[in-house]
């Protein structure tokens, strides 16, 4: 102790011992500690980086002009009407140096080629993180409160879904995840409003349970609410992991609260028909076209056919075979919103479908399953069971209501504060981690969650993150100019007896008119002034070929000649296009034909995508223009012509930017183009 | 002398954080910890591709298809029980790194690429009996504007272009009296410049001499599309498209 006082009385004495050496110590003092702030700057993160980046544009070609553009000091993009406040680019220095394209070394590489500007929109809004931070570990992976660290690279679309509410070509994984948040009924449970306001609506079809004994039996809804996936691989019902004693009193509940219908159990005709041919069966399945709309698994596993409709790889387990024989002679009296065709099958074509459909049934599906008798108790306890697990937030059921708001809403997820995340352990902390966690795995958050347990593929989930993140605080507060909306479909509905007809045949769920409609056949919205009448008449009672590369075709209905004429009148009637001339005649003479044929070989090379010829021509792309003098108006193959894209937007069909003499010639070619076999003819 | 020492650590701790965090961008960022306590049954002599080499992905996200190695002894038979390590660039992961090959002595892994476009080099490694047995993969990551690109190539161009037919999509290939070129065939597009191709879309083929069944897309895609259809092209080449540059006089 004395020693060390001793020390320091000499080392008081040696710095202060006389009032000239401590006012020099003094001095030295203050100016080391004016130093510190410079200091500390020159050592600073970023400033060794703009340290390297001056390095490796020394001995580029182009250092001179990269170094022109070289700015020291911190940089800045400063927009507040976006809440951006962004210093990236104080280390980020190359971004937007086309000429560093060749450099890989972070943080000096180019910003790949994206449609907007980095000036004009900063970087957060798209990559997340801490835009103001000048160091990597604040900006890159901050996890304080209100803070969250950048968006991995794989959900970077979530950024566009902010401000474009529609289908952008470049973003597949968010519009994927966008139809699936309305295509697998998350919106029936969880709301979800878009920042411009409108709310997403859900475009599944959940059955209504309110006649489910007439369908199918209680054996069958026991296991399928077991595992839905045994019964169908693709079905969009999620697992709700319900004990065996749950199972058996929910279907309990749901055979004992379903009323019958008259006409659901009801042979459809009363006249004796004969028994079905086996080997009609699939030709009428293949004719009709049910696999545009429903997929079969085949021997090697694989899906084949559409997801509009249920699969129906084992239906024969599934449905009774006279609720099957009602719902194929008119599918309108059971579900009146249903997008199946009444296809006014004949009573035999009735039974033949009924017997092929009920073979495809799978001996082993729920051999289990025989629930006892439910007791009134048991029965209580599944009406419970299925107001607690929120059933009919998708289900029509009988003394169950629809209950609202039944699980979080999402409208801002994408902007959940990381403080209010509860994350498992050994989870990353970001909010990208905790909603594909919650996705993939609902319950392993906790045995009370609810939410049941969807058959997701990795990139389902990834798209649906993405289109989660995207429902931010900052898309709400957004300027409206730079806001691009979501066009949703229309409530078109047609009118009057034919208006019937169209609902009635389901035209919506494959074709669309004035803006409603699905887009697995074509846009007829102006279809009155494409077609002539004989040939649609024609085409309403024997669909023929039009492109032979689609497997995907109009199935025929059998339409009554009133029907057809009546729907005929309506479609060349309602749907006109104020665009098309067909006061406009081009001359038929055989001078005139044959210069069009020779523009059509020749100079516009039609035959790579389209038949005329079908002994030389080849092109499979287009339709087959065989006979399309028959099929098609002079006016709409002229306006065609000129600009396809105009009366069909997105359509492949370049446009050629055509002469009008051009287009007449090669309309008068086309209209000569009657076809050998007359109306309606296959090739 | 106290005072001299405070602001001086400020120095030595900023610096060497700079360092620190350096070295972290410049190696280890997004390498996956190695799973410790594999243990490989056996070993064999050579590691060849069952499948998922090739793909064309984007940046930053899992490759559509696994990626599948097949471990063989010296006759050419599957060996069970080896022990596989992938190995790729910084940014590339893996999932799982290594792994014991399944009984029919194939390990799967799921790629997720890095976050630059661009052809990426994996390798797969077998520590072998003696020596080591490699195999190397070459994946392709796109960008935002090459998959516009794949995107329009797709809804435009590859019906024609692309000779592979599946019952869903008919190609139009083998209808056409001149073959059209793969997007992929780099031996051919890589001769032809940007400036050309951009000629050819826009103005079809027979405007420059080339087969009349190219219809020209000028008037139905945009510039930026044009752009992105070639950038695609260039991405998937194969052979590698490499870029002539420009030319500067060296001082």
């Amino acid at each position: 102790m004395q020693f060390i006082r001793k020390i320091l009385s000499s080392a008081w004495k040696a710095l202060f011992g006389d009032p000239v050496r401590a006012f020099g110590v003094v001095s030295v003092i203050l100016l080391l500690a004016l130093a510190i702030a410079p200091a500390k700057e020159h050592f600073s993160q970023w400033h060794s980086y703009q340290r390297h980046y001056l390095a490796l544009i020394h001995d580029r070609g182009e250092a001179v002009s990269l170094r022109r553009r070289f700015q020291p000091g911190i940089h800045q993009i400063w927009i507040p009407e976006l809440g951006v406040t962004d210093r990236c680019t104080t280390c980020h220095l190359g971004l937007n140096e086309s000429s560093l394209a060749d450099v890989t070394q972070q943080p000096f590489r180019k910003h790949p080629v994206v449609p907007h500007s980095l000036d004009g929109f900063g970087c957060v809004i798209c990559h997340g993180g801490q835009g103001a931070a000048t160091t990597v570990a604040e900006a890159h992976h901050s996890e304080r409160a209100g803070e969250e660290p950048i968006l991995p690279a794989r959900y970077i679309e979530s950024g566009c879904g902010q401000c474009h509410q529609n289908a952008l070509p470049g973003t597949p994984q968010l519009n994927l995840g966008r139809t699936m948040l309305t295509r697998y009924g998350c919106v029936h449970c969880h709301a979800v409003t878009r920042p411009d306001g409108s709310k997403m609506v859900a475009t599944d079809h959940p059955p209504s349970l309110t006649h489910i004994a007439d369908k199918t039996t209680r054996e069958w809804i026991f296991s399928w609410l077991k595992d839905p996936q045994a019964y169908a691989a693709s079905t969009t019902m999620p697992n709700y992991k319900l004990t065996d004693a749950d199972a058996s009193d929910i279907s309990g509940y749901l055979v004992s609260s379903s009323t019958p219908r008259a006409g659901d159990s009801a042979s459809p005709s009363t006249k004796p028909v004969a028994a079905a041919d086996p080997s009609a069966g699939p030709s009428l399945y293949g004719e009709s076209f049910c696999s545009s709309c429903h997929a079969v698994q085949n021997a090697a596993g694989n899906l084949v056919g559409g997801d509009v409709g249920p699969e129906l790889t084992r239906i024969g387990n599934k449905v009774k075979p006279e609720w099957l024989a009602a719902w194929l002679d008119n599918p309108r009296v059971y579900d009146a919103t249903t997008p199946m065709p009444h296809y006014r099958f004949t009573p035999q074509q009735v039974t033949t479908l009924v017997a092929y459909l009920q073979s495809k049934s799978d001996s082993d599906y729920g051999s289990g399953a025989h629930p006892d008798a439910a007791t009134p108790k048991q029965i209580a306890h599944g009406r419970k069971l299925i107001v607690e697990l929120g059933c009919a937030a998708c289900h029509e059921i009988n003394g169950v209501q629809k209950p609202e708001n039944f699980a979080p809403e999402l409208s801002m997820i994408g902007s959940k504060p990381l403080a209010q995340i509860v994350f498992l352990p050994g989870m990353e902390h970001s909010l990208s981690s905790y909603i594909g966690a919650k996705i993939r795995q609902p319950r392993a958050f906790g045995a009370s969650v609810k939410m049941p347990q969807f058959t997701l593929t990795p990139p389902q989930t990834d798209a649906l993150t993405t289109a989660l993140l995207a429902q931010t605080n900052r898309a709400r507060s957004m300027p409206d100019s730079l806001r691009v909306a979501a066009t949703p479909d229309t409530n078109y509905q047609p009118a009057g007896h034919a208006g019937k007809l169209i609902t009635e045949l389901a035209c919506f769920s494959c074709h669309r008119f004035n803006g409603r409609g699905g887009d697995m056949a074509p846009d007829l919205t102006w279809e009155g002034s494409a077609v002539q009448r004989q040939w649609l008449t024609d085409f309403l009672h024997n669909p023929n070929t039009l492109r032979p590369s689609l497997i995907r075709r109009m199935p025929r209905f059998n339409l009554s000649d009133s029907d057809n004429k009546e729907l005929t009148d309506y479609l060349l009637t309602v749907y006109q296009s104020p665009s098309i001339d067909q006061e406009l005649v081009a001359s038929n003479a055989p001078e005139n034909v044959e210069h069009g044929r020779q523009l059509f070989y020749s100079k516009y090379a039609c035959q790579s995508c389209h038949i005329v010829d079908p002994k030389t021509d080849k092109g499979y792309i287009g339709p087959t223009l065989t006979q399309v003098g028959s099929r098609l108006t002079g006016g709409w193959i002229y306006a065609w012509l000129k600009n396809p894209q105009a009366l069909r937007l997105g359509t492949t069909e370049p446009n050629q930017n055509m002469s009008d003499d051009d287009a007449r010639a090669m309309t008068a070619f086309l209209m000569s183009l009657k076809g050998s076999g007359g109306h309606g003819a296959k090739l | 002398m106290m005072s001299h020492f405070t602001p001086s650590c400020t120095f030595h701790l900023s610096a060497l954080g700079a360092l620190l965090s350096l070295s972290a961008l410049a190696g280890c960022k997004h390498a996956a910890p190695p799973v410790a306590g594999l243990k490989a049954m056996a070993a064999g002599t050579a590691i060849v591709e069952s499948s998922g080499g090739h793909q064309v992905g984007v940046t930053g996200t899992a490759l559509k298809d696994p990626l599948v190695v097949q471990v063989n002894d010296d006759q050419g038979t599957a060996v069970p029980g080896a022990l596989v390590e992938f190995h790729g660039s910084a940014g590339v992961g893996f999932d799982p790194v290594e792994m014991i090959t399944d009984s029919s002595g194939q390990a799967t892994t799921s790629v997720t690429l890095g976050t630059v476009a661009g052809r990426y080099h994996l390798s797969a490694v077998t520590p072998g009996k003696s020596k080591p047995a490699t195999l190397d993969i070459v994946e392709t990551a796109l960008g935002y504007q090459q998959r516009v690109g794949s995107i329009l190539a797709d809804k435009y161009c590859s019906r024609c272009h692309d000779a592979e037919s599946s019952p869903e999509r008919v190609s139009n290939y083998d209808n056409l009296a001149v073959k059209p070129h793969a997007f992929t065939d780099g031996s051919a597009l890589n001769k032809i410049s940007d400036a050309d191709l951009t000629a050819i879309i826009l103005h079809g083929g027979q405007a420059l001499s080339r087969s009349a069944l190219m219809p020209p897309y000028g008037n139905t895609l945009s510039t930026s599309d044009v752009r992105a259809l070639i950038a695609y092209t260039r991405a998937v080449a194969d052979p590698p498209y490499e870029p002539a540059g420009t030319v500067y006089a060296r001082k």
